[in-house]
Order: C-alpha cells, then sequence, then structure tokens
C-alpha cells in the first residue's frame, strides 16, 4: 500500500466523524465549530491530494469568513438546535440515500485519479501545460490560465460578486442604522436604561 | 529515510488532531471546544508543514502560514463573539466604551 494512503484514510475518516458529530450535536455553538473544523480538515486534505489551488480556496472561505458569517448568524438566532422528529426525518434520509445511490452509479464513468488520458489532461490541458511557461512567464498554470487566458470570464465573475455585494449592502443598510445594525443597537438601548 | 521519519511523524500529529476532534466532539463546555478548534488549527499547520517534507516540495510551507493567520483571526473573532456577544464594533471602541462605563 501506498504509504500516502494511510494519510488518505485517516482524512476521510476524521471527516465523516466530524459530519455526524455535525448532525448529532444540538449545541449550535459546537455545529459552528465544527463546520470550521470540517473546512480546515478538507483542505489539508486537498494539499494531500496535490490539489494546493483549492486548499488555499477552502482554507480561506470555509475555514476563515463563514465560521465567522455563522457566529454572527447565531447571534440572530437560538444557541440550541431542538432535535427534529423522527417522522421528519424519513423524507429527508431517503433525499440522502438517493442521491448518495446516484453519485455512485456515477463513479464508475470518473477517469481514475491522476489518469493520462482524463479530460483535465488530455484536451486544451496539454497546451497550457506546454504554453504557460513561454506566453505568461508564470510558474502556476492555474494562475495563468484564470488570470490571463481567461481575463475577461475572471473580470465578469469578479464584477458579478460585487455588485452582488452591493445590492445586499444597499439592501441592509451599509451605515448601521437600517435592520443590520439591530441587534447591538437593541442591546445598548436596553443598557441605556 | 528521512521521508520515511517525516511520515510517521506527520501520522504521529494525525493521531493528535483525532484526540483534538474527540475532545471537540465531547465538549463539554464552550471553552474546551474553543480551545480545542484553536488547537487543531496548529495542528493542521504542523501537519502541512511536515507533509511538505514529505513530498519533498518544501515550497508548500506558504500554505500552512496561511492557515495559521486564518485560524488566528477565526480565534479572535470566537473569543469576540464570547467577550461581547456581538462581531460589529471595533474590539478597540468595545474596550474604549467599557473602561469609560466602569468609571462612571
Amino acid at each position: 500500500m501506498d504509504p500516502l494512503q494511510i494519510l488518505d484514510i485517516a482524512f476521510l475518516g476524521m471527516l465523516l466523524a466530524v459530519a455526524f458529530a455535525i448532525v448529532r450535536i444540538n449545541s449550535l455553538f459546537a455545529v459552528v465549530m465544527l463546520t470550521g473544523v470540517y473546512s480546515l480538515l478538507s483542505a489539508a486534505w486537498f494539499v494531500v491530494l496535490d490539489a494546493v489551488d483549492v486548499a488555499f480556496t477552502e482554507a480561506a472561505v470555509g475555514a476563515g469568513i463563514s465560521t465567522v458569517l455563522m457566529l454572527g448568524a447565531m447571534l440572530l438566532t437560538a444557541r440550541e438546535a431542538k432535535p427534529p422528529k423522527f417522522r421528519q426525518q424519513i423524507g429527508p434520509l431517503f433525499a440522502a440515500i438517493a442521491t448518495g445511490a446516484l453519485l455512485f452509479y456515477a463513479l464508475p464513468d470518473m477517469p481514475a485519479y491522476g489518469s493520462a488520458d482524463s479530460p483535465a489532461n488530455s484536451y486544451v490541458g496539454a497546451e497550457y501545460l506546454e504554453r504557460t511557461s513561454e506566453e505568461i512567464h508564470m510558474p502556476n498554470v492555474v494562475t495563468a490560465v484564470l488570470a490571463s487566458y481567461r481575463g475577461y470570464d475572471t473580470l465578469g465573475e469578479t464584477v458579478v460578486i460585487f455588485t452582488a455585494g452591493v445590492a445586499v449592502l444597499l439592501l441592509l443598510g451599509a451605515s448601521g442604522a437600517g435592520a443590520g445594525g439591530g441587534v447591538s443597537a437593541t442591546r445598548k438601548r436596553e443598557e441605556d436604561e | 529515510m528521512m521521508t520515511w521519519f517525516y511520515l510517521i511523524a506527520s501520522v504521529g500529529v494525525l493521531i493528535s488532531m483525532a484526540l483534538m476532534l474527540s475532545r471537540l466532539i465531547a465538549g463539554p463546555t464552550l471553552y474546551d471546544r474553543t480551545l480545542a478548534v484553536n488547537s487543531f488549527g496548529t495542528k493542521t499547520v504542523l501537519f502541512l508543514t511536515m507533509f511538505c517534507f514529505v513530498i519533498d516540495r518544501p515550497d508548500g510551507v506558504d500554505i500552512a502560514l496561511l492557515y495559521a493567520l486564518i485560524n488566528f483571526i477565526a480565534t479572535i473573532a470566537i473569543l469576540k463573539f464570547f467577550r461581547y456577544r456581538s462581531l460589529e464594533i471595533a474590539l478597540a471602541q468595545m474596550a474604549l466604551r467599557k473602561a469609560v462605563g466602569d468609571d462612571q
């Protein structure tokens, strides 16, 4: 057995344990912590799988920002989740099993891990790998593809995300005077009284 | 030979990560969980640093550095949440307000 497979198995086992804990634990604070740890674990696993760029994104967005956002969301709700009734759990259980079965059904059609004739390695990917170092002078091919070959595409995505962010800020009230500042404003008033 | 040493060491770090995970799941208080998350992040950084030497690409230490920064920011956010029950106002402002409040 390849010694690196030990690491894969260990990471997948820990991910499974964290996922079960997220489903079972009622304390929302613990769940927020566990989702952060889940992201950190999967990011570390992506590094083991040699997908460093994905790991960067996962660590920054999953473990960093979304933990803080979830904590902020928790301020507006309860600290504890009510345990769901058994009858409400049957439908989601079947949906999850059906989705899992579909994914396993699709699994044999995937190219093998690291396969030389997978779509990522055969058509235009090989071209990028050959031409990047002389055309763009960049050591990282993914960066070259995103920022140069597909530069306009990336610019468009950035504009869309920026517009969405501005729209949300306008809706919530960016100055903090609107609904966004409700919680701390209420508490401040209570303290004053 | 050296690679094997790093591999065994990183498996050891993985085991300690699993131990931290059990503390995180078991609880019982919120402070146990905060400490477990922080320690888990530190161990992820350690694991990544060692893994970079296992696969013989030491430039991956940069990623470990990024993880350390993210871990620090997340811990600060969690502790701020505990102390002030709000993420909106800057820490310095809150400390100032508290100091003024204590004087009165």
